[in-house]
């Protein structure tokens, strides 16, 4: 039983990453119908602004929370910065295209910042620096969280309630949800359709920068492909809370995590990764739309 | 106010609006009337920039507004209230209206129109909570109306305000069209209840196949015997 409880803690932990992460995919879905490939790719930039942050504050020698805090939000403003410029350049100019040009492009701007970002870092493995040391505290029941962990749970809800602040009480929220809805409705209000299209990629970014940098506290090891392998399942989650829900997507992230941990645990850790998929063929065998997903006819 | 030159408009190979010239002066109320596909939605939507022009002029106010991208256009003060069920149904009747007012920062105006826009409509102010695909189709229809008119605009554009709704609310509609009028906004009225749009209209023009067939003071149009036998079912 408190094998159970520690994977469960286990699980919701890494769930948290993984809903951070699809909140950016099932955003830009939401507005453009678009699965932005390149998002995994974002995860991994953030983790390496955070990494170039933390040596540049020298946090590595001289730790402090503070600085933690500045690593994460430096890294969210450059990847945020990065969402803005990727959507400009890339996404921008094939928005009127067929779909296909556009998942297209996704591949190619994520083959692009893979590259780019073995050509820049290198193809070797760069170790975080541990700005918050490992320290394990028993919850009873023979469960133990780490302050890592704590971490990680704790950023990702704020940012989670953020974002729903954000998307419910903002009037640029507000917006979203009409463009997201009706472009061509949402234009008649004065909405600028393009403007709203570029915030979203810059916030879907934020967040996943946040994902790397909370990950790379925990997994110091980073490298530019990092991003591929937790991207593909992020996306997954988010097919599997309903794509383009954003509760959706937390739900989906947290199944993952939990799905995830459970199947190392209990079965092989050969499996880790196929469990996704796994997820993936059987949610859309049995409900396509997602766990909170609506069956909606296409739009024409 | 208003000055549609010599508009050519194709949704891909169909040729939906040829030649088509109209215009309308402060504090009008114009009406186009028309059968269905004679290109009425278009032009509207052409003017509010959702369309793109093959040639032709648009002004507003003397100001080129051909080429402008549709969320500018509403900043100059025209607002539409697009055809049938264009509304946010994932969004509260609220939040509809509010969104109608996005170009705007002052919140005290902003409130006090909404609760103009109750005024008029008192069934919108009962499902204001409501998610906007709850409505009826009578209600869902006045939200865009509501909406358009939260922004102040000085020229509203409304297409098919009455479709489909039960002849009581279709007289309460044409009342407040006017009402809105006499407030000192332009109304440029797409319509199929030809008799009812020039009743309360100044000019007229009738639409057929993408051109304009006919144009005239709307009273004259009332008593054309070709229009009479056309559009107004007799």
């Amino acid at each position: 039983m408190s094998e159970f409880l520690q994977q469960l803690v286990n699980g919701v932990t890494w769930g948290s990453v993984y809903a951070l992460i699809a909140l950016g995919y099932t955003m830009v879905y939401g507005i453009l119908r678009l699965i932005n490939f390149a998002h995994g790719d974002v995860y991994m930039l953030g983790a390496f602004f955070g990494f170039f942050a933390a040596r540049f504050l020298n946090a590595a020698r001289d730790p402090s929370p503070f600085k933690a805090l500045l690593v994460l939000l430096s890294a969210m403003v450059a990847c945020g910065i990065i969402g803005i410029v990727m959507e400009r350049a890339a996404y921008k100019p094939v928005r009127r295209s067929s779909r296909l040009a556009a998942l297209i492009t996704a591949i190619g701007v994520s083959l692009l910042l893979e590259n780019g970002g073995i050509l820049l870092f290198g193809p070797d493995p760069k170790f975080f620096p541990q700005i918050i040391p490992a320290r394990n505290i028993a919850l009873g029941m023979g469960v133990t969280i780490s302050n890592q962990q704590i971490l990680i749970l704790s950023v990702s809800l704020v940012l989670m309630f953020a974002l729903r602040f954000i998307v419910l009480h903002t009037r640029t929220g507000k917006a979203m949800q009409a463009v997201s809805y009706n472009p061509m409705a949402a234009a008649l209000m004065g909405i600028s359709v393009d403007r709203i299209v570029t915030f979203t990629f810059m916030l879907g970014s934020m967040l996943a920068a946040a994902a790397g940098v909370l990950v790379a506290l925990q997994n110091p090891k980073i490298e530019p492909l990092m991003g591929i392998m937790p991207g593909l399942k992020a996306f997954v989650a988010a097919v599997l809370g309903g794509i383009g829900n954003i509760p959706g997507a937390v739900l989906g992230g947290l199944v993952m995590g939990i799905a995830e941990v459970l199947v190392v645990g209990y079965v092989s850790p050969t499996y880790r990764d196929a469990i996704a998929f796994v997820l993936l063929i059987v949610i859309l065998l049995v409900r396509p739309a997602g766990i909170l997903g609506r069956n909606v006819a296409e739009k024409v | 106010m208003l000055e549609v030159r010599d508009l050519d408009v194709y949704y891909g190979a169909i040729h939906a609006l040829k030649g088509v010239s109209v215009r309308a002066e402060s504090g009008e109320i114009v009406t186009l009337i028309g059968a269905n596909g004679a290109g009425k939605t278009t032009l509207l939507r052409t003017i509010s920039g959702l369309v793109p022009s093959r040639a032709g002029r648009i002004t507003f106010e003397g100001r080129d507004i051909t080429k402008m991208p549709a969320h500018e256009i509403v900043g100059l003060g025209i607002s539409q209230a697009p055809e049938g069920r264009m509304v946010f149904a994932n969004l509260t009747a609220e939040v509809n209206l509010e969104l109608g007012a996005y170009l705007r920062r002052d919140r005290a105006g902003i409130l006090e129109d909404r609760e103009r826009v109750y005024t008029l409509f008192p069934r919108l102010k009962e499902r204001r909570r409501q998610s906007a695909g709850t409505l009826s189709g009578g209600e869902q229809q006045l939200l865009p109306i509501g909406r358009a008119l939260l922004w102040r605009p000085r020229l509203v554009l409304l297409d098919e305000p009455s479709l489909g709704l039960a002849p009581l609310l279709v007289r309460e509609i044409f009342r407040t069209i006017h009402q809105i009028n006499r407030g000192g906004v332009t109304v440029l009225l797409v319509e199929q209840n030809a008799h009812m749009a020039l009743s309360i209209a100044s000019r007229g023009y009738v639409l057929e196949t993408g051109h304009v067939r006919l144009e005239d003071r709307a009273s004259a149009l009332l008593e054309n015997p070709e229009v009479k036998s056309a559009y107004l079912g007799g």
